[in-house]
């Protein structure tokens, strides 16, 4: 298969997400939390407070009750969320087409919150905290956050960065192969993980059936997701006509 | 004894209530600054747990405030550029008060800001590294320059004290200080301009929430214009409510009438035109740019109850077209009661324009799966907020008692004891 961003070497990752795979059993979420030192929830977190780089929605369709993962969609026209930063706190990478978050620059103004319709964005509302002896268990690539800091979902870089290093040290050119922890833990193999600029990972992500959330307002997400009933589609669907991504 | 502790520092000609009656009335406000000083501190040391904002819920009761008080400060760089800028020389009674009406929003808001973000520490890390292209970095950078100028507009003020007037050196300051204040006054009224527009700006460029973009000219959205034009509108309205309630407050006349009818002239003349064009731009927004997006406007006031389309109705036409009729019709302008109501109906409705913006945005949701959401503020942002107040309170009361705010107040108080 040819790479199309071979020469640039650049990438476009993107996830197509199937939703008539997915049973909502939440390993994701489990997954996500393990591999980016997301802390668990304190005693008094409540949904709404609590921190989740990837929450499962249960969608109400009439019939079979079906669950849609939304996590960071990586918005790549005009990132809505990268333009409002006060102070470059997010970052759009050319080389990944991934959405980052440098939480050491956070303000914690929340205004990147405020501008991010999928509320893929949580912020740290207390100092973080692991049940005594956890903290031996966390992840050594990924720095854990502060207190008044926002975070989310940025396709897991610690395993983005370990791939390069890898490449670099294999010799291998052009944008690197890695998976998500998300994508690994999935038991029903709902989500896919892939670049664009891969033309088969591209045709894949524009077949009948996929959509992509929120599409006309434009900001460009790529995190796609695939279903075969219209009633699911429908309980997805903005207000408006979803163009096809 | 005590009553005549602070007589020195009083201006001549001028009546104060007695020192203990004055520590009396600032005692519940200093109580109330406790109060606050205390529920601040809890945030900064534990956290923003302490209030009832969450992930959706980002800005709350603090942010919506914010808005609103800098909205209605807008009365010192407006009520500065009609005095100095465009002569309207009638003012000259009330540009004081305006000032430390001025001051007190604007510092007011940035302290509550500082307790708002989450790192308060990095907030100058938007002026090493900013994102020019964030309408945040814009307001930062204009509110912290005006406040300043505000500031600057403030010492000449001070120093007009009695006792401070006795040194030379601080008249001589004072008097080149004033000559150049046409400059501040119109540095002021730049920066208060930029700042009020981005605030406005700050919602209008949301791109994801299609309950507050809008299209506009060039980089801005037509919010911008908006909230530039409804700051100016309610600026006078303001200054003339606070001059009406300190008048109450101190049972003594302050300014003249002529004074009451420019500001409310003005204020009916500049409100109209918000509602003129508030109404065109949200018949483009219900018509062009929310369906453009994928979000027929109807949807946004489908739930009802706290955010139904009254909110529409309230803010545009009870709180912006009859105010603005009271203030420009000269006979019920002519009687203060009138005018009164209007200035206090115009500054509710910017109020509730800025709440919209700030609350009402992020209780809709965005994604169709997803719910409304209400929010109900802690005590500790209550209290918080209570601090402003009070601060303001007693930055003002000691102002008044101290230092010249209304100059017209010796003059009609001779009259008065003439008569
Ligand atoms: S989904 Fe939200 S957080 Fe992610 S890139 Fe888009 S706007 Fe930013
Ligand atoms: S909360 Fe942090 S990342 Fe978000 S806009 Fe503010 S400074 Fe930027």
């Amino acid at each position: 298969m040819r790479k199309l961003g071979a020469e640039t070497k650049t990438a476009r990752y993107a996830m197509l997400i199937d939703l008539d795979r997915c049973n909502g059993c939440g390993a994701c979420m489990v997954a996500c939390a393990v591999e980016n030192n997301v802390p668990p929830p304190q005693a008094s977190a409540t949904p709404r407070t609590g921190l989740n780089w990837l929450r499962v929605f249960r969608l109400k369709t009439g019939g079979r009750d079906a669950f849609i993962p939304v996590m960071c969609m990586q918005c790549e026209d005009e990132t809505p969320c990268q333009s409002v930063c006060p102070q470059k706190a997010v970052e759009f990478d050319p080389v990944t087409g991934i959405v980052g978050q440098i939480p050491e620059r956070c303000l914690g103004c929340r205004y990147c919150m405020a501008a991010c319709p999928y509320q893929a964005r949580v912020f740290n509302w207390r100092d973080p905290q692991w049940p005594a002896g956890m903290e031996k268990a966390l992840n050594p690539r990924v720095s854990v956050r502060q207190r008044g800091t926002v975070e989310k979902c940025n396709f897991c870089h610690g395993r983005w960065q370990a791939a390069l290093e890898k490449a670099a040290h294999d010799g291998e050119e052009g944008p690197v192969h890695y998976t998500p922890a998300c994508a690994e833990a999935c038991p029903a193999q709902a989500i896919r993980f892939g670049d664009l600029n891969d033309e088969e990972f591209a045709a894949a992500c524009h077949e009948q059936g996929v959509f992509r959330l929120l599409d006309t307002l434009g900001t460009g997400p790529k995190v796609f997701y695939r279903t075969s009933r219209a009633e699911v589609r429908e309980a997805t669907r903005g207000f408006g006509e979803v163009r096809r991504g | 004894m005590v009553e005549r502790l602070d007589e020195a520092w009083i201006a001549r000609g001028v009546r104060r209530a007695p020192f203990g009656r004055f520590l009396l009335w600032a005692a519940p406000w200093a109580a109330l600054l406790a109060l606050g000083a205390y529920a601040i501190f809890l945030c900064l040391r534990g956290g923003l747990f302490h209030t009832n904002m969450d992930n959706r819920y980002v800005f709350g009761l603090w942010i919506f405030l914010d808005l609103a008080v800098i909205a209605l400060g807008a009365g010192a760089f407006f009520t500065g550029f009609l005095l100095y800028v465009l002569k309207k020389t009638e003012l000259k009674a009330v540009i004081n008060s305006a000032v430390v009406i001025g001051l007190v929003c604007y510092s007011g808001a940035v302290l509550i800001l500082a307790v708002d973000v989450g790192q308060p520490l990095r907030a100058w890390f938007t002026f090493y590294h900013p994102n020019v292209h964030s309408m945040l970095t814009e307001v930062t950078f204009c509110i912290t320059c005006y406040l300043t100028v505000l500031l600057i507009e403030y010492v000449p003020i001070f120093l007009k004290n009695r006792r401070l007037k006795w040194k030379p050196s601080m008249l001589v300051f004072e008097y080149n200080l004033h000559k150049v204040m046409v400059v501040f006054a119109l540095i002021g009224t730049l920066l208060s301009f930029f700042h009020q527009g981005s605030l406005g700006g700050l919602f209008g460029v949301l791109r994801g929430r299609p309950f507050a973009f809008r299209e506009g000219f060039l980089i801005w959205p037509s919010t911008f214009f908006l909230f530039v034009l409804s700051a100016m509108a309610v600026g006078p309205s303001f200054v003339a409510l606070t001059t009406w309630l300190a008048e109450k407050a101190t049972r003594r006349r302050l300014v003249k009438d002529e004074v009451y009818q420019t500001l409310g002239r003005i204020s009916g003349k500049l409100l109209l035109a918000y509602v003129f064009f508030k109404c065109l731009d949200t018949m483009l927004w219900i018509n062009q740019t929310a369906p453009e997006r994928g979000f027929p406007a109807h949807r946004f006031y489908e739930y009802g109850g706290a955010f139904g389309t009254w909110i529409l109705f309230t803010e545009i036409a009870l709180l912006g077209l009859i105010p603005a009729l009271l203030l420009l019709k000269p006979e019920w302008r002519a009687r203060r009661g009138l005018l009164i109501t209007g200035a206090a109906m115009a500054c509710l409705g910017v109020t509730l324009n800025r709440f919209v913006f700030t609350i009402q945005t992020l209780a809709l949701p965005t994604m169709p799966f997803d719910r409304l959401l209400l929010y109900w503020p802690s005590w500790q942002e209550f209290a918080a907020f209570g601090f402003v107040v009070a601060y303001g309170m007693l930055v003002y009361s000691f102002s008044y008692r101290y230092l010249t705010l209304f100059p017209q107040e010796r003059e009609l108080a001779m009259t008065e004891a003439r008569r």
